[in-house]
């Protein structure tokens, strides 16, 4: 924050001066403030987050007091074939469904960024879908994949094309999954339209002077203009893919055969179906964990495609 | 190459504006085509929630379901007690809604206006806490809530959201960052303290980011689905959605798909008059962040 003063420089090193009853006040009315949140941050993150790092070193089904085993969760789970499968699907889910979701909200952003006649209207009718998230949407998707009553596979027949068995085919029922998710574009759409919106209209200008074509314009303003728009998308999607839960929960159940028991459905059934909570709690680490790496790399990478106006400043 | 054709003028799909005109009518088509796509499944929801139960199962399939069966809606609230889970769904909403704007206002103003010691520090760990799963303080949270003795009562769901949360802080100290700071300056000096200030003057002139955070409170704490899954066993104090995961699955309804169907569209209902009544609050809030973040 630029704001904040650093008045030590003012006085003689090893000098502290006494702070000012004004001063005092400030920083007791700071806490105050803030008392809430830090309280919350201690009583339902800081504390439960020791809680559960230690928890995933036990045997804890709630009705007996939990026993220490040491590492044996963490050893357990790799070698439970369940929680391999668990975490293929959540992982092929993110890398599949987060990058084409972008494409598809940038591109939804790009149209409705133009001048078209009812583009207010438009954009509500793409945003409208991701007010309603839960249990109601996904019982709705379960019905639309219905092999043979579904509207799905009734359209592609119109087609000319035999649709899958979608959510009963264990090849396609994470496609289905898949195909759901987009739905709900339409909240990164808005954060692409809204930087697409802040990009200097100068800079188009300036390269239809030069003669650039539409491609090279989108290749070489838009994309980086609105990259760290990308960036912030990229991260909340990856952080939201991997804990997904209700569509699998109420579309599929995590089958057929396994192929949708994405990592958060397994880790409820271990904690609150079989009472396992020490091993429910080494997974949600190893969940952590993979969130964690994830995000890293995307951080790491932004150097390489995200651009900030600073650096232009910097230099220019 | 003579005058004449040099003069000759273009045909009009050949000049800036016809290129400009065919682009825009291009696109006009296909955000027109994505709507369509986009408002399908509401419609199918729609139809299917008006169909007789032959109707549901008919092939080539009823798209025009004539008479529609609107008894199918209230079949579906009196098959289940809708009432009283709609009434357990608002009554969480509602307590929920007041905890977040009044814990994330007040850090928002403390962390947005003040400068002490660790101030920043404590804003960082906050947002960073935004990145952590859910599923890690999952266990203990339940733990902790068991031995209180609050499974199957509603404060689990309540009483968090009345010690802050990290993105409506985030969103709300963004807010009070722009509004400037000469109101304030000049109550000080009228001699009000900071508590004054925040519920006299910041509160009143916060309505905007209020209410979208009220908006978004709104539609997440309905649409939850998770916490109410594991806190609420009890029958008596299912939430709408819980209870809709369970009708579905219920001998009541079997594959009753248009009471299901129906069942479903009602339970969209609040959140979508509310984004109807409250568009440019759900908008405002995704941009801000999204731009700032």
């Amino acid at each position: 924050m630029a704001e904040i003063v650093k008045e030590a420089h003012l006085y003689p090193r090893g000098v502290r001066p006494r702070l000012s009853r004004w001063r005092r006040r400030e920083i007791l009315d700071a806490y105050l403030f803030i008392s809430p949140t830090v309280i919350g941050l201690l009583v339902f993150l800081l504390g439960p987050i020791i809680a559960s790092a230690v928890l995933s070193f036990t045997d804890y089904d709630i009705l007996t007091a939990p026993a220490w085993v040491g590492l044996d969760n963490y050893i357990q789970l790799f070698q439970d074939g369940l929680f391999w499968q668990a975490l293929r699907v959540s992982v092929i889910y993110s890398v599949i469904s987060v990058p084409l979701g972008l494409a598809l909200s940038l591109g939804a952003a790009l149209l409705l960024n133009q001048k078209i006649r009812g583009v207010a209207i438009l954009r509500s009718i793409y945003y409208m879908p991701t007010i309603i998230s839960g249990v109601a949407v996904a019982m709705l998707w379960r019905w639309l994949f219905n092999a043979q009553f579904g509207m799905v596979n009734i359209l592609l027949g119109k087609i000319g094309i035999r649709g899958p068995m979608w959510l009963t085919d264990e090849r396609w029922a994470l496609t289905a999954i898949i195909i759901a998710s987009f739905w709900g574009l339409g909240g990164a759409m808005l954060i692409y339209l809204a930087g697409l919106q802040g990009i200097p209209s100068e800079l188009y200008e300036a390269a239809e002077i030069d003669g650039a074509t539409e491609q090279a314009k989108f290749r070489y303003i838009t994309l980086p203009m609105i990259s760290h728009v990308t960036f912030f998308n990229l991260v909340l999607g990856i952080i939201g893919a991997l804990q997904l839960f209700t569509d699998a929960y109420v579309m599929t159940g995590g089958g057929p055969n396994n192929a949708t028991l994405f990592l958060s459905l397994y880790l409820y059934r271990q904690a609150f179906l079989y009472l396992k909570m020490g091993y429910a709690s080494a997974m949600a680490w190893v969940l952590f964990a993979i969130v964690l790496i994830l995000t890293l790399l995307v951080f790491k990478s932004s150097p390489m495609w995200v651009y900030y106006e600073s650096e232009r400043r910097r230099a220019a | 190459m003579n005058a004449t054709q040099r003069h000759r003028p273009l045909p009009f799909w050949r000049t800036k504006r016809g290129q400009e005109r065919i682009r825009l009518t291009l696109s006009t088509v296909i955000a027109l085509l994505g709507a369509s796509l986009l408002i399908l499944p509401f419609y199918w929801m729609i139809s299917t929630a008006l169909k007789t139960p032959a109707q549901v199962f008919a092939l080539p399939p009823v798209w025009f379901p004539i008479p529609p069966q609107f008894g199918n809606f209230v079949e579906a609230v009196t098959l289940i007690p809708m009432h009283l889970y709609a009434f357990n769904t608002f009554f969480i909403v509602f307590m929920v809604m007041i905890g977040t704007l009044l814990s994330c206002s007040l850090s928002a103003y403390g962390f947005a206006r003040f400068r002490a010691p660790g101030l920043d520090f404590i804003f960082l760990v906050l947002l960073a806490t935004m990145m952590l799963p859910g599923a890690v303080t999952l266990v203990p949270t339940y733990l902790l809530f068991n031995a209180l003795g609050w499974v199957n009562t509603f404060l689990p769901l309540i009483v968090p959201a009345y010690f802050g949360s990290a993105f409506f802080i985030f969103l709300m100290r963004q807010f009070y960052l722009t509004i400037p700071i000469d109101l304030e300056d000049a109550a000080k000096i009228d001699g009000a303290n900071s508590f004054q200030i925040y519920w006299r003057i910041m509160l009143p002139l916060s309505k905007p980011v209020l209410a979208t955070v009220a908006v978004f409170t709104f539609v997440w704490t309905y649409n939850d689905f998770f916490s109410p899954l594991i806190y609420l066993t009890d029958e008596a104090h299912r939430t709408i959605a819980v209870a809709l995961s369970y009708f579905q699955g219920s001998p009541r309804v079997g594959p009753q798909m248009h009471i299901l169907m129906a069942a479903a569209a009602i339970s969209l209902a609040p959140p979508l008059v509310l984004f109807i009544a409250a568009q440019r609050y759900f908008v405002r809030g995704i941009v801000t962040t999204g731009i700032r973040g």
